[in-house]
């Protein structure tokens, strides 16, 4: 992958945003809208290879 | 002692006729059998009616005194139609069948997915049409009983069962008895509860899915149109899916899941079944019209089949080989191909035409067949009956995005079945030119149909035998020669012209049919660009070699592969 990824500033709003997202969402319906969110990712991203390899590495150190 | 049921069944539109047993007393001895087909339903017919074409007879044994209890297997696709047209009932099924080509999926009252199945100008039958089983079953007995060389022998049950190096003695039990049958084969078409199967202590290799549907047909007048509508996770069934069909005589099939917890029992109890089809047509509409009800059932998904279709002397076909889940109507339609596949080969051997080593290429494209709508309906089956937390997950997921977002709305369409493509079978022609052609189909493929005329298409001259396509204006002579002398040693072998002019230096010589191509749609449809080009189609019209230019030497080797799976 080519892409340089977010600047530190960047990856600051994005944490900021998921989270105020999760809890404006509630709790029986977070799980559902991060499920959505990854598939939404999955197809901007458009390579299933490279998502598999994200699916890998989130599923470290649980 | 075996008492089959003598009372008609129950129907509020199909008039059941019930047929005699067939009595041991009442006949004489037996002498040994070619074949015995045991099962009389629409796979086990159809495979005694393509037998019967190849000259070959067999008695074929129903348990039962009548056809099938309940509408059952509903929809048939074009492949179906093409082969019951090869056994003569396609036009009665047209007949009296709803044809369709559109699916709708609905979610939160919206409608986020139609599939449009492809219907080109050049095939003669549609995608899908929809008739209840009975009414096959009945047409195939009719087709059955007009044959001089199918015995048909109603209430006559499989119940015991020893094999042998060169034939099978089949214990068969009757309302008066048992008596035995000895048999060169035997064709296991006894359906999904297979007892053939079990005698044999055969086991199915596969998935099981949890998901349950009760299966209900009301008789209901409603303003829709022939296309299969599904609604996911409805208000009055949450997390569940339900789907509709429409069929003939105003007849509609309701499928819905089962609430998780719930039995076969409590849900075919009547209350629950009229609170929820009462809910379900609220939800189209429709609710307060009268209905009622004919006939339901409960069903659940599996994905299994046999790993081998031949066991000693006895050959599996249709839900005796395998069990496939309704969605993307697989059931019947697997089991035809199966059928169609057996019935050339058995017919081949049983005439001295072809080695039983035969058989090996059967099991092998059909249970890859198998196999490969195991892959393909688990798929729909996950989306549709989801199996874990995970799945359901994502499956909500697709469900809440479809409505905003296009592109996983295609998710929605469960694939449905179609012809089996034995692109690796041992049929098919090593020194042959199939890899030198950019189009049309290739080896092992199914024939591509063209519409010739009015009422007039390439698949109705096809078929009952090995048919080679010429394209050209004459048949060469030493492929007519070679073309002699299969003919000459017993085998169903025809040429067929398929000619661009007529008349000026064409010659119909050495073709048993001319078949006029002016506007070149064969040629176009069947990937052809030169004259001398040429198709071998086995009995089941599958492709078996192709050659941009025949000639009689690689002829001869086809033929010689196509019969025996060895290459010479």
């Amino acid at each position: 992958m080519t892409s340089t990824g977010l600047t530190i500033g960047g990856l600051e709003t994005a944490y900021d945003q998921l989270a105020t997202a999760i809890d404006a969402v509630g709790e029986d319906k977070s799980e559902l809208f991060l499920v959505k969110l990854a598939l939404l990712a999955a197809q901007q991203l458009g390579d299933e290879a490279v998502f598999g390899d994200l699916i890998q590495r989130a599923q470290k150190d649980l | 002692m075996h008492q089959p049921a003598t009372e008609p069944r129950r129907s509020i539109y199909y008039d059941y006729q019930v047929h005699q047993p067939w009595l041991a007393s009442k006949n004489v001895a037996q002498p040994r059998h070619q074949v015995v087909i045991a099962g009389g339903g629409p796979v086990g017919m159809t495979a005694a009616l393509e037998l019967a074409r190849h000259g070959v007879p067999c008695v074929l044994l129903e348990s039962e005194l009548q056809v099938s209890e309940g509408s059952r297997a509903i929809v048939f696709t074009r492949r179906s139609m093409e082969i019951l047209q090869q056994v003569g009932v396609a036009d009665r099924v047209t007949q009296h069948g709803l044809p369709w080509r559109f699916g709708n999926s609905f979610y939160r009252g919206q409608r986020v997915f139609r599939m449009e199945a492809p219907h080109d100008d050049n095939d003669r039958f549609w995608p899908m049409i929809n008739l209840q089983q009975q009414y096959l079953e009945e047409f195939l007995v009719d087709a059955c009983e007009a044959h001089p060389l199918i015995e048909l022998r109603w209430g006559n049950r499989v119940t015991g069962l020893a094999q042998h190096a060169d034939h099978a003695v089949v214990e068969v039990d009757t309302p008066e008895g048992s008596y035995t049958l000895q048999t060169e084969w035997l064709v296991a078409s006894d359906g999904a509860r297979s007892g053939i199967r079990t005698l044999l202590d055969l086991k199915l290799e596969g998935a099981s899915y949890e998901g349950r549907f009760v299966i209900a047909d009301i008789r209901i007048d409603l303003p829709l149109p022939t296309e299969r509508l599904a609604f996911f996770d409805p208000e009055w069934n949450p997390r569940n899916t339900v789907l509709m069909h429409r069929e003939p005589l105003n007849i509609w099939r309701v499928d819905y899941q089962l609430p998780e917890g719930e039995t076969p029992e409590q849900a075919l109890e009547p209350e629950s079944l009229k609170a929820r089809i009462n809910a379900q047509l609220e939800l189209i509409g429709h609710g307060g019209k009268p209905w009622e009800m004919d006939w339901c059932s409960v069903y659940s998904a599996r994905t299994l089949t046999l790993p081998d279709y031949r066991a000693g002397r006895t050959l599996f076909i249709g839900d005796a080989a395998h069990l496939l889940p309704i969605f993307g109507v697989r059931g019947a339609n697997t089991g035809f191909q199966d059928a169609q596949a057996l019935g050339w080969r058995l017919g081949l051997i049983c005439s001295g035409q072809a080695p039983e080593s035969l058989l090996a290429s059967y099991s092998h494209e059909r249970v890859g067949a198998a196999w490969e709508i195991i892959d393909e309906a688990g798929k729909s089956t996950r989306f549709m009956t989801p199996p874990s937390r995970g799945f359901r997950l994502l499956r909500d997921a697709v469900l809440s995005l479809s409505l905003t977002e296009a592109f996983v709305r295609p998710l929605y369409h469960w694939r449905t079945s179609r012809p089996h493509e034995y692109t690796r079978s041992s049929l098919n022609s090593a020194g042959d030119d199939n890899a030198l052609f950019q189009s049309g189909p290739a080896h092992g493929a199914p024939p591509a149909n063209v519409r010739l005329g009015a009422d007039d298409f390439l698949l109705d001259h096809l078929g009952g035998g090995f048919d080679l396509l010429v394209f050209g204006a004459t048949v060469p002579v030493d492929v007519q020669a070679t073309v002699q002398a299969w003919k000459d040693k017993g085998l169903k072998l025809r040429v067929l012209l398929i000619a661009q002019v007529i008349g000026q230096g064409a010659s119909a010589q050495g073709a048993d049919t001319v078949l006029p191509d002016t506007e070149g749609r064969v040629r176009a449809r069947w990937g052809v660009k030169t004259d001398g080009a040429s198709y071998l189609l086995r009995p089941d019209q599958h492709v078996c070699a192709r050659w941009m230019t025949l000639d009689a030497h690689r002829l001869n080797a086809a033929l010689k592969q196509a019969t025996t799976g060895v290459a010479p």
